[in-house]
């Protein structure tokens, strides 16, 4: 059929723009108030900054100093990262472990894989953060074994789903010539799987890079914050919210995202698509 | 070559499983014990039967919590894959601009529930301002806040995968109803819709889950207010557990419960969407 044209295309093109601009307008109206005089941000948050209510980057100053934003970022980076990375490499070698090798122990580890993606954090949010402080894990390295643990079910699930498509005969040809199991994971495996790599990868960063709850209960809070544990921690406990400073912390947060977002659009998109197929 | 990498064992999954062990299959099977258990540690436990199973039933909080998160649940589910429906549908007609479109429904997707929830609570209350309320004057203000907040971020997503799932229905097949006649109403019900069912599987149960286990925009948004009116199940357990000193023991006998609610509407839906999956 080919490219298809739309009959009134203009006309939707234009109504699509406005709801566009709805649709982004919320972000648009936090970065406004962020200009804001606390004050002013309450009782007029849609109206534009006046001579009166503009206190440039005031706010920034004040929230990155309060709840240590760089610090947070530098953690969320770390942690997320990091955890991405080892989750690939362990959860994809477990993947093809146990696909390849058939007998009770794997089979098992397969559904309780499928098994873990249906149970929700509350179900072990108690006894996980009281193991994780026993063994120590309250750090940001510490906290990677935790991702890993808790965030195997879906990409072993997803990377098993790929190495079953992979033909048996590739890997038999370098085992005859002389490769260990493990130089033929690395030379011919692992290249093959770099798709589902890239799915795997987006699809846990988002999940690790936004969460809020795990880290908040095993890390040590005091030592250790993520940025949406900072920002949580902006609120206090007193009900009175500096709203200055949460306007600028909550625009530090979504700018990165959305950079990121813009430069990788095309990868995150097909991998929710290749990720929601699977899934 | 199976024997040849099966002496790899402590290589390949040996990592992975132990951090499965600690991070996801101790703590569940800890969890199913403390849940008979009254305990502030794990260390203190002591066997108690079902009583903190009792003891929920007699939680008002709870089944308005319940309650609360279903009717959510119910009409979340609904409007996002409407709506995300009826735009991937537009977006698929080669509208211009689409590209530009699609980019600006998915970005709320990538903002974390609690920068979500305060984006959120500065507009909602900046509305209610107008008329002398507050997003925590009631509970069905956080009701409908909050579904706000998740048709907000979850339609991209799904517009995404149901975007897929048009594309993917062959040309030949809408020419063929067309040439026989079919109205576009008719080419919609009986020839799209079923042809998309994998996507629509998949959509209803992402919404499903995500409505049902919401937390982090509960806690931004809300944090339960105005007295737990607003306050959804995951929300719930979490201040049983650590706003309520005693109650331990209830906090996982909830979060059980919680768990086989999930896990018993995530299979019925799966079941439920396979098998007019297999009909058509």
């Amino acid at each position: 059929m080919g490219v298809r044209k739309a009959k009134h295309g203009g006309f939707m093109a234009f109504i699509f723009t406005l709801i566009s601009i709805v649709y982004v307008s919320p972000v648009l109206i936090v970065i406004m108030n962020s200009f804001k005089k606390k004050g002013y941000i309450n009782k007029y948050p849609f109206s534009l900054p006046t001579e009166k209510a503009f206190v440039g980057l005031e706010n920034y100053v004040e929230g990155i100093k309060k709840i240590g934003f760089i610090e947070a970022f530098m953690n969320s980076l770390f942690i997320t990262v990091l955890s991405v990375l080892v989750i690939i490499l362990c959860t994809s070698m477990c993947a093809w472990y146990i696909t390849r090798v058939r007998n009770k122990l794997t089979e098992t580890i397969y559904y309780l894989c499928l098994f873990s993606m249906i149970v929700p954090f509350q179900m072990v949010m108690f006894t996980l953060s009281k193991i994780a402080d026993m063994l120590h894990l309250g750090n940001p390295v510490g906290i990677i074994l935790v991702y890993l643990g808790f965030g195997a079910g879906l990409a072993v699930f997803m990377f098993c789903g790929f190495v079953k498509s992979i033909p048996l005969e590739i890997e038999e040809a370098a085992m005859i010539d002389g490769c260990t199991p493990i130089q033929t994971y690395f030379q011919i495996v692992f290249p093959i799987l770099k798709p589902t790599c890239i799915t795997v990868a987006i699809l846990q960063a988002m999940w690790i890079w936004n969460d809020y709850l795990l880290p908040y209960l095993v890390l040590d809070i005091k030592k250790y914050k993520t940025i949406p544990i900072a920002i949580q921690y902006l609120k206090g406990g007193y009900g009175s919210v500096d709203m200055g400073a949460m306007m600028a912390m909550l625009v530090l947060a979504i700018v990165p995202i959305i950079i990121f977002y813009i430069a990788c659009q095309k990868y995150i998109i097909e991998g929710v698509v290749a990720g929601a197929v699977k899934g | 070559m199976e024997k040849a990498i099966k002496r790899y064992f402590p290589v390949f999954a040996l990592p992975t499983l132990a951090a499965f062990t600690i991070g996801f299959i101790l703590p569940f099977l800890l969890g199913i014990y403390l849940s008979f258990c009254e305990f502030t540690t794990v260390t203190d436990a002591k066997f108690v039967g079902i009583r903190n199973y009792l003891k929920i039933w007699g939680d008002s909080t709870f089944i308005h919590a319940l309650w609360f998160t279903a009717l959510f649940t119910i009409i979340s589910v609904l409007v996002i894959n409407v709506l995300a429906f009826a735009i991937a549908m537009l977006l698929t007609k080669g509208i211009p601009g689409t590209n530009a479109f699609r980019t600006v429904f998915f970005m709320p997707n990538l903002i974390g529930g609690i920068v979500l929830g305060y984006i959120w609570q500065l507009i909602l209350n900046g509305i209610f301002a107008y008329f002398g309320r507050t997003l925590t004057y009631s509970g069905s203000y956080g009701f409908w806040g909050l579904i706000i907040l998740m048709c907000w971020q979850q339609i991209g997503y799904m517009m995404i995968i149901y975007i897929s799932g048009i594309q993917n229905v062959p040309g030949e097949l809408i020419e063929a109803a067309k040439i026989d006649g079919a109205t576009p109403s008719q080419i919609l019900t009986n020839v799209t819709i079923p042809m998309v069912m994998p996507s629509i599987t998949i959509c209803t149960f992402l919404t499903l889950t995500n409505s049902f286990k919401l937390f982090d925009q509960n806690l931004a948004l809300t944090a339960g207010e105005p007295s737990n009116k607003s306050e959804m199940l995951a929300l719930n357990i979490y201040n049983t557990f650590y706003g309520r000193t005693g109650w331990e023991g209830v906090g996982q006998a909830k979060a059980v419960i919680f768990f086989i609610l999930v896990a018993a509407i995530a299979l019925a839906q799966n079941w439920l969407t396979r098998q007019k999956e297999v009909q058509q």
